[in-house]
């Protein structure tokens, strides 16, 4: 392969890579439209000073999770349109008619929704959620490392940007969510696409390494006084099981794309047909990173329910200790299950075998959880609001999803089902119920925490409906499609296969989604609009943990008092059965960190890193990893990152917020 | 504690506030730890996808005509020899000795970097003689894991430079004294990762025709 260093000094990047055929130009219009459009509205509303000092700089963990959500739900709305083209173009491109893309803008399409709505929808949501209620509930000001979890976010946002820029220069990867080689590799995929993805997913990847790191830490070292691991909230527990997996999965993704962009920019022969590579290899460790992370981003969801379901039965939580081991078990078991992704591969009886017992064992933890929860609200007084109805929406489609994966975890029923729309149908119902009604059941759950109102019941009801018969109308089909031989990223069949009602009946479940997702909107402008007629106070749903005993909006410090804890629940037990208040001990001074823009700067020069390396611009490379070091230096060379509350000024603080219970 | 006076003369506060201090240090190293233990797993990944490779030389040299066992003892031998002499920086630091601290991460310096200079002057080697990373399954793996451990002996040659300029500005307060001691786990995890790429790596290699 021919480096090439100096010859051009844009690299491989010209005009020509602009996109040409109308909804790709479309897509680049929007995504050109939509920044200028945020520019245009700060300038013209003055508040750059205020983005700049509030948000962007910040270091506060409150302030970083609405970013993270904020950027998630964008990226949500760019997945959900992907979502929108892959099913029109199902419905329609039948015998004579070749629908509204072309083979290979298809396999764009369907290769970017995968990618973003897992790394930019639901880690989002889920690191986001992690920022803003993990210290709360174990009683912390701040989380271990405040500066490292401000650089995670911003190198999430470098990647989210660099996965955006695609669409208007160059084009995005076409081989499916994971990019297996040989199809990866550059003789058959030459464009920078796969380059895209690959830089995209590593920037983004670091940060949420990191992120796992950073919270890991947290969990373990910055509990208050009293609160032992096992009088955490369940919530913190599926946090410090994912985050454990985090720690673990990450650096074997990091490590895997760094090799196939090796393979690509330098000319190996890792995962290369010939040379001596080994392709298989490539599918065996992405798995080994892939199948830990759909479990990376369950288990915060997990907790998210356990903490809905107790608080809205009134009851505690069913079965705690049972809880705490189910999640190790799954914590160890996702690592030695990832064989199941590719049965297909010939590994041998044997080896199938076992994997697929470990797969089937894996269903039992994930079973004591289900009825644990269901028993938790069994004759408990229940409080019967939208997050409830998310819970129970997660709990059936969750369990007919389960029951096909167990299904598929049968090697000689998988070598039938493997990548058909069957596999499709089963993730797709275990990720959406099981991650994002999660996410959507905690933010009605603990926004009025951080606003002061809630969210309006009936329209959350209306979203909830939608969403579900969409849901299931959207996969359903896709069931019986895999049954009929339909396979995964099928941009065109013939008519004579008979699948076309089926596609349809999908496309039409996407509408209702889509009615589902506007709804949700609806509810939220509504909610705001009338927000002085559904005051929340500090403590909407009788919570049970530390976070509802804190004054609302939240101090930025979280707690004056460190809290005092002796049992689960303490805030619960305090209200309910004359517990002693939370809030005890003397005002001591506070340490906060200033705010600082350069964890800004070192995901800038990871941006510029990325994107050099994608276009192959080599004197721009080390420039950006230049940036990023020198920063990191400067950083470390900061005496005062903090600046410090004295115990008066907290007492003064505490006294116009209003104390915590 | 031990050397705390009378409890008359105890300030609490004082007390609280270092007992805090330390909690926080404590924080910050184990957080390293955490951190040491993912790029183990990134190391254990290389180690695993050299294993699977080191059969594929497609035609090439395998490591039995390649590697020479001295050379990559001498090599072996300076990286210890550094680790050594790091450990020593540590034990001078907590003596407060700024200086001899100072001169301890020169040589830990200077041995790394003959350490690097001679896995540099290899990999040349390799190169000029048409066994660079595109002639094989087994030399791109290679060059992965021990290109790896390079790009992380440089990171901790860089990371010395600066915490020599740090430890001569600021002197041996409890901040630097934090940094030495993460600093110092990072290289000897560095060593303890050259022992496995020596063995398994090298002298497998270097036996195994």
């Amino acid at each position: 392969m021919n480096l090439n260093v100096f010859g051009s000094l844009l690299g491989k990047l010209s005009f020509r890579y602009l996109p040409h055929d109308p909804i790709t130009v479309s897509g680049a219009i929007m995504m050109v439209l939509v920044p200028i459009a945020l520019v245009v509205f700060l300038t013209v509303t003055k508040r750059w000073k205020w983005l700049y000092k509030e948000w962007l700089t910040t270091l506060d963990p409150k302030r970083i999770g609405v970013m993270y959500i904020v950027v998630a739900v964008a990226m949500g709305l760019r997945g959900l349109s992907d979502v929108i083209l892959v099913r029109t173009q199902q419905a329609i491109s039948v015998g004579n008619s070749h629908g509204i893309l072309s083979a290979s803008h298809f396999q764009q399409i369907v290769s970017a929704h995968g990618t973003i709505m897992i790394f930019f929808v639901a880690m989002g949501l889920m690191f986001g959620m992690i920022n803003m209620i993990v210290p709360l509930q174990i009683g912390a000001r701040d989380v271990a490392f405040p500066f490292l979890n401000a650089t995670s976010f911003w190198l999430f946002f470098a990647g989210m940007v660099l996965i955006n820029i695609s669409l208007v220069i160059g084009d995005f990867s076409a081989t499916g969510w994971l990019a297996y080689p040989p199809l990866s590799e550059l003789k058959y995929s030459p464009t920078v696409g796969v380059d895209y993805w690959i830089w995209s997913l590593e920037i983004a990847g670091a940060g949420s390494l990191l992120s796992g790191i950073n919270f890991l830490v947290t969990i373990l070292k910055k509990r208050v006084k009293g609160m032992s691991l096992m009088k955490m909230p369940m919530f913190c527990w599926g946090v410090l099981g994912s985050m454990s997996l985090v720690a673990f999965a990450f650096p074997i993704l990091t490590i895997t794309l760094i090799l196939l962009s090796l393979d690509r920019t330098l000319g190996t022969h890792f995962f290369t047909a010939g040379g001596g590579g080994n392709m298989m290899m490539y599918v065996n460790l992405i798995w080994a990173w892939g199948h830990p992370e759909v479990y990376i981003l369950i288990l915060p969801a997990f907790g998210v329910f356990s903490e809905i379901v107790s608080t809205y039965a009134r009851k505690k939580l069913f079965g705690y200790t049972s809880m705490v081991w189910a999640i190790w078990s799954i914590v160890v078991l996702s690592f030695i299950v990832w064989l199941h992704h590719f049965f297909t591969m010939g590994a041998g009886s044997d080896v199938n075998g076992f994997f697929g017992i470990m797969t089937m064992i894996i269903a039992v933890p994930t079973g004591v959880k289900l009825f644990n929860w269901l028993f938790t609200l069994y004759k408990g007084k229940l409080n019967f609001k939208t997050p409830l109805y998310w819970f129970i929406g997660f709990a059936i489609i969750f369990t007919i999803g389960g029951m096909a994966g167990v299904l598929m975890a049968v090697p000689p029923i998988d070598f039938q089902l493997h990548n058909s729309l069957f596999l499709i149908a089963h993730f797709h119902m275990m990720i959406v119920s099981g991650v994002l009604f999660g996410d959507f059941a905690a933010i009605v759950y603990w926004l009025p925490k951080f606003t002061g109102f809630k969210l309006n019941e009936r329209l959350g009801r209306y979203s909830f409906w939608l969403w579900l018969v969409g849901f299931l109308m959207a996969f359903l089909p896709l069931y019986v499609l895999g049954f009929m031989g339909a396979t995964r990223r099928l941009d065109h069949y013939s008519a004579s296969l008979g699948w076309q009602p089926l596609f349809i009946v999908a496309a039409i479940g996407v509408v209702f989604i889509i009615g589902g997702v506007v709804m949700m909107f609806v509810q939220l402008g509504y909610s705001i609009w009338t927000r002085k007629k559904h005051l929340a106070g500090s403590d909407p749903w009788d919570g049970r943990t530390l976070e509802w005993s804190l004054p609302t909006p939240i101090p930025f410090y979280n707690f004056a008092r460190l809290p005092h804890v002796t049992s689960k629940d303490p805030f619960w037990y305090l209200k309910h059965r004359g517990g002693h208040k939370i809030a005890q001990g003397e005002y001591e001074p506070i340490e906060i960190p200033k705010n600082t823009p350069l964890a800004m700067v070192i995901a800038a020069g990871a941006f510029i890193f990325g994107f050099s390396i994608v276009w192959h611009i080599w004197w721009l490379a080390p420039i950006g990893l230049l940036t990023s070091i020198v920063t990191i230096i400067v950083r470390s060379m900061d005496e005062h990152p903090n600046f410090v509350l004295s115990a008066s000024e907290v007492k003064q603080l505490d006294e116009k917020y209003g104390s915590a219970a | 504690m031990s050397d705390l006076v009378p409890s008359a003369q105890v300030d609490v506060k004082e007390v609280n506030r270092l007992i805090e201090r330390n909690d926080e240090d404590n924080t910050t190293i184990f957080g390293f730890w955490v951190y040491l233990m993912t790029d183990c797993v990134l190391f254990g990944s290389l180690f695993a996808v050299f294993t699977v490779l080191r059969n594929n030389t497609f035609g090439g040299p395998g490591g039995a005509v390649l590697f020479s066992l001295p050379y990559a003892l001498i090599e072996t031998l300076s990286l210890l020899t550094s680790s050594f002499t790091c450990g020593l920086a540590v034990l001078s630091a907590q003596r407060k000795s700024k200086k001899q601290t100072v001169f301890w991460f020169v040589v830990t310096f200077l041995l790394g970097a003959t350490f690097l200079g001679l896995e540099l002057t290899e990999f040349h080697k390799f190169i000029a003689g048409g066994n660079s990373w595109h002639r094989s399954g087994f030399l791109s793996s290679y060059f992965a894991l021990v290109g790896t451990h390079g790009l992380h002996i440089t990171i901790g040659l860089i990371w010395i430079a600066v915490m020599t300029g740090f430890i001569l500005k600021r002197g041996i307060n409890g901040l630097t004294m934090k940094r030495i001691r993460m600093l110092s786990l990072f290289w000897h995890f560095l060593d303890v990762v050259w022992i496995f790429i020596f063995t398994i790596v090298y002298l497998f290699g270097a036996l195994h025709a």
